[in-house]
């Protein structure tokens, strides 16, 4: 395969990597809490958007906005079920929570199958069945190659989108969180809970609409996966979660530009041991080796902050 | 008769089995400065906190101008005109000397109070202005004191508590703060001033109270207090 082409491909899935990183990230560096459950609203945004443009007939851009609508939903109401009693809490007892939401999240599908297959009411198994057993959304996978005035470029329609929305979430996320009042207001709830209660900062609000905007890219995320032809399926969420947040780590979690930077470049990494077939198998043990040996010379991350760590 | 603006009743708070404040009363008058001061670890931090509501006490409360604090949460305390400026400064390091300015403000609605606010903090620390687009990490230590004062005065506060101002300055510094402070209650604010400087608290003080492992052992005029043999040997090192 051409090189600029495996990179290009390689910055696409580094952008729906970074698109994740940026949800584990915000979440940690303002509530300091690692959203386990992160992949798996995502997940659900998978499902939602599958079974309302396959089955719904919705247009895309309305399964999307239901998607992302429905992802926020329930990242508020995780925090405020299953985070919010435990502020304050060790940090331990809140890890074990959002392993236990993911779980949970992830048992859904076959919360459903159970219900399904015991139920007598033959309307509502069909239903059920109908959401159960998501197919791929060939229609919004985009393979063509871009063609501008006659030139085909070596990237795919889908390709480029992604990295085209990473790139503008980024940017409005940088520029929402300089400027805006709430987005200040973040900062100084990142640094110092105590300073910004004496400001008159609301935490539980501000943790609200970070949960809020880290789901918000979940749902974005769940599209961008869809495009890359990947069907909807329970674990859909678990291993890109995973591999996004080691990029938000490698990057330094907390740090925006850093989980850009560093789900771009596992993206990278791991197209291009794709697009090899003698270490395609190794993929993921060669994304987590280079992990390992980013943090043992830069144990806050590429772009971390050594300084807040010192506490 | 003066009118009571903060008034502490049997204040007592712990840490888990520590008990760091065994029932303390006090109070500060509009337009005082009221100094408290005690040695390392005898319950000045724990008292500020307590009134600004970062700590709730076992039993006793906080009146300020006539409201119960105890049961407010913390971060509507400061839109009742009480401004807090912590032990170590706690600015923003990460965000411009602008915008930890800006935060102090942020339950202020009015525009041109904020406005007015800004130009009183400029004109107390002309250096903040000159270094308003900086971040709030790079400011040495003096300027960061001075950043985490005018934090507070942009609250519009009727009265501001400073935990140790002077902690870490050099000498010099620490009499740019204490003017700082006497110029606050020129300007209207009334002041609690928490201190193991006791020498320099009670120049600019008109009342102190002494707190001693979590018990208040003497208070009085500080004209009175300054000339007590007892002040003299243990604080003030003569
Ligand atoms: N977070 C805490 N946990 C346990 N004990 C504390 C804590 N903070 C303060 N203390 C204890 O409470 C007492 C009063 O502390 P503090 O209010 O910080 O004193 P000061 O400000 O006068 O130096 C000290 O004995 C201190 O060790
Ligand atoms: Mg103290």
């Amino acid at each position: 395969m051409d090189f600029l082409e495996t990179l290009l491909n390689g910055l696409s899935l580094g952008g729906t990597y970074a698109i994740i990183a940026l949800g584990y990230t915000m979440v940690y560096g303002i509530a300091k809490m690692l959203n386990f459950a992160h992949g798996d609203i995502i997940m659900v945004g998978s499902y939602i958007i599958w079974f309302t443009f396959l089955r719904l007939d919705c247009h895309p851009s309305i399964s999307i906005a239901l998607a992302i609508i429905c992802c926020v939903i329930l990242g508020i109401v995780i925090e405020r079920l299953a985070y919010r009693p435990l502020r304050g809490a060790p940090s331990l007892a809140v890890l074990i929570t959002a392993i236990g939401v993911s779980s949970l999240l992830q048992g859904l599908p076959a919360i459903l199958d159970t219900i399904s297959k015991s139920s007598n009411n033959s309307a509502l198994k069909e239903k059920l069945s109908g959401i159960l057993n998501p197919l791929p959304i060939q229609d919004m996978v985009h393979t063509n190659k871009l063609v501008l005035f006659g030139v085909e470029f070596p990237i795919s329609i889908s390709a480029l989108v992604t990295i085209l929305i990473t790139v503008a979430t980024m940017i409005a996320l940088t520029v929402f969180i300089k400027k805006s009042k709430t987005g200040k207001a973040m900062v100084a709830v990142s640094e110092n809970r105590d300073a910004a209660l004496l400001m008159g900062i609301h935490i539980n609000k501000i943790i609200v609409v970070t949960f809020a905007i880290g789901s918000a890219l979940a749902g974005v995320a769940a599209t961008l996966m869809l495009t890359k032809g990947t069907p909807a399926s329970p674990s859909f969420g678990a291993l890109p979660g995973i591999v996004a947040f080691s990029a938000a780590v490698i990057g330094g979690i907390g740090s925006i530009p850093g989980a850009a930077l560093g789900g771009f470049l596992i993206g990278i990494l791991e197209t291009f041991c794709n697009a090899n077939s003698a270490l395609s198998p190794y993929r993921n043990a060669i994304v987590f080796s280079v992990l390992i040996i980013i943090l043992l010379f830069k144990p806050s991350g590429i772009l971390g902050n050594p300084r807040r760590e010192k506490v | 008769m003066a009118e009571t603006l903060l008034e502490v009743n049997n204040l007592a708070v712990s840490y888990g089995v520590i008990r760091a404040l065994k029932g303390i009363s006090f109070h500060v008058d509009k337009g005082e400065i009221v100094s408290l001061i005690g040695a390392n670890g005898a319950g000045k931090t724990t008292t500020l906190q307590t009134i600004t509501g970062l700590l709730r006490p076992v039993s006793g409360n906080v009146i300020f101008k006539g409201n119960d604090l105890t049961h407010v949460p913390a971060h509507k305390i400061v839109s009742m005109g009480l401004g807090h400026v912590p032990e170590g400064r706690k600015i923003f390091q990460g965000l411009s000397v602008y915008d930890n300015l800006l935060l102090g403000a942020y339950t202020r609605k009015s525009k041109a109070e904020i406005e007015e606010n800004m130009e009183l903090v400029f004109r107390l620390f002309p250096r903040l202005l000159e270094r308003k687009k900086q971040l709030a990490g790079t400011l040495s230590g003096g300027e960061q004191q001075m950043l985490a004062i005018g934090r507070a005065l942009l609250s519009n506060p009727e009265m501001i508590v400073l935990d140790e101002p002077s902690m870490g300055l050099s000498p010099l510094l620490v009499t740019e703060v204490f003017e700082i402070i006497k110029t606050l209650q020129n300007e209207g604010k009334t002041v609690l001033l928490v201190e193991q400087n006791a020498k320099k608290a009670m120049s600019i003080a008109d009342r102190v109270y002494v707190l001693e492992t979590g018990m208040i052992t003497m208070e009085g005029p500080a004209s009175e207090l300054i000339n007590n043999e007892n002040i003299k040997k243990a604080y003030l090192g003569e």
